[in-house]
């Protein structure tokens, strides 16, 4: 079974199709890098492959089941572009909060661990609003990995990210690659995100123009995938 | 059970946000009070007059304390883009409804509470004979409120001018759990007995469930689509 089977996916905003008709198959324990220029609809892709938004025609089947359904939602963990944390709560209250929606055996216990993971145990009572963009960021990609998900969905997960926060999303990425999780990242970060990805999409104006493994080359040269498959 | 725990977890994590930024709670609270001391000078407390409109004053003030309180519902989700998170969450959509409609209805009682006291200094009312009765009426109509509102700041949350349309679309739909919690409050403030008025407790009992039931069905689709 395959980790994601997206279906003829079609998105419409109003008349303007902002996906059309996209067809992906990604097997579980890939990463797979989901290339594209801005606007070109990767974040509405993973919005709809994280239940977050119905797709206008197709499917979307996540380890064969819905996106909707809540066996599914606790299989994946989402990071948007946005930290989705309360600042009037502190790192500890905001993680054990997500532990409990996930229905952790012992949310507090788990949150401990994370929050050592992520160096940030220190100021685990520190309220979220005093932290710096850094810490900011590193409690959010702890919020994405706290539920064990199978599958990731990161959407510009190092986009202003700290290199210390950086450096523990990579670990995190790595150790879920290795530990068997489904890792789809947007990103135009290309160098880190080539870095860990073994397969690529390319979406050019709401279309999948490339899928495929990764290769050396487009390791080697960042720009390789936009020169040889992307709009001239 | 899972469920029940779920939308405990969700009133839980609002009203301690809410007691920590106070920002729906202060300007509900001291608008409800402006009010009151306003209108205190505007009706002389021992007129018949005042006798004849005090549920509709109450209720006027409670509806718009409500808009206040409940726009911030949704809109508190709305910094870091936290309701990404809450509706790619395991948990179902309509129990994060009712967690956030349950905290939004202990704020507002707790403002109504304080609201209905300073009402029964200020007009001259002997709030203690009718206290039980009046406060099964402001019960149900505030659930009315808080359901209603509650729905809406969903529908409105992502809308520039949200804090002037919630009120706009609310007050329409509850009119007649607004008809039926003033005529009856107006009437018990007065020393009317209850029975006459239970068919108007059945009018908030069942607007209650019906607005209850049909957010909890289509708020999937607001929140979703």
């Amino acid at each position: 079974m395959n980790a994601l089977d997206i279906e003829s996916v079609w998105k419409y905003y109003g008349d303007f199709p902002a996906l059309r008709d996209i067809k992906l198959r990604i097997e579980r324990g890939s990463t797979v890098a989901l290339l594209g220029r801005n606007g070109a609809g990767k974040t509405t892709l993973l919005k709809i492959i994280a239940g977050l938004s119905g797709a206008s025609k197709g499917s979307v089947k996540i380890m064969g089941e819905d996106a909707r359904r809540e066996t599914t939602r606790r299989r994946i963990g989402v990071l948007g572009h946005a930290i989705s944390l309360y600042d009037e709560l502190s790192a500890m209250e905001n993680l054990t909060l997500f532990g409990k929606l996930y229905a952790l055996a012992d949310p507090r216990k788990r949150a401990e661990e994370m929050l050592e993971r992520i160096g940030l145990s220190r100021v685990r009572d520190g309220l979220v609003r005093e932290f710096s963009r850094g810490m900011r960021q590193r409690l959010a990609v702890g919020r994405v990995f706290l539920h064990d998900p199978e599958v990731l969905l990161l959407d510009e997960p190092f986009t202003a990210l700290d290199d210390r926060a950086i450096a523990v999303l990579q670990a995190l990425l790595r150790e879920g690659h290795a530990q068997g999780r489904t890792i789809i990242l947007s990103t135009h970060q290309l160098r880190e995100a080539l870095e860990l990805a073994t397969h690529v999409a390319l979406i050019q104006r709401g279309q999948l123009v490339f899928e495929g493994p990764r290769t050396q080359e487009m390791a080697d040269d960042p720009a390789y995938i936009y020169r040889t498959y992307g709009e001239k | 059970m899972l469920y029940l725990r779920q939308v405990f977890t969700i009133a839980a994590k609002d009203l301690r946000s809410e007691l920590r930024t106070k920002e729906a709670l202060n300007s509900s609270f001291a608008f409800s009070m402006v009010i009151l001391v306003l209108f205190s000078f505007a009706f002389d407390p021992s007129s018949e007059q005042l006798h004849e409109i005090s549920g509709g004053l109450l209720w006027l003030v409670y509806s718009f304390a409500s808009a206040l309180s409940l726009n911030r519902g949704f809109a508190r989700e709305l910094e870091n883009d936290c309701l990404d998170a809450l509706v790619a969450s395991p948990v179902p959509v309509s129990a994060l409804f009712l967690g956030k409609a349950v905290a939004n209805y202990a704020l507002l009682m707790a403002v109504e509470m304080v609201g209905f006291l300073v009402f029964g200094l200020l007009y001259d009312v002997q709030a203690a004979h009718y206290f039980w009765p009046v406060l099964l009426v402001i019960a149900l109509g505030t659930w009315a409120m808080v359901v209603v509102g509650t729905m809406f700041s969903a529908v409105t949350v992502n809308l520039r001018m949200r804090e002037m349309m919630l009120p706009i679309i609310i007050y329409p739909l509850l009119l007649p759990a607004l008809m039926a919690a003033m005529t009856t409050t107006t009437d018990l403030l007065n020393g009317a007995p209850f029975g006459p008025n239970l068919i108007f407790l059945r009018v908030l009992a069942a607007v209650d469930l019906i607005y209850t039931l049909l957010s909890m069905i289509f708020i999937e689709f607001v929140l979703v689509g």
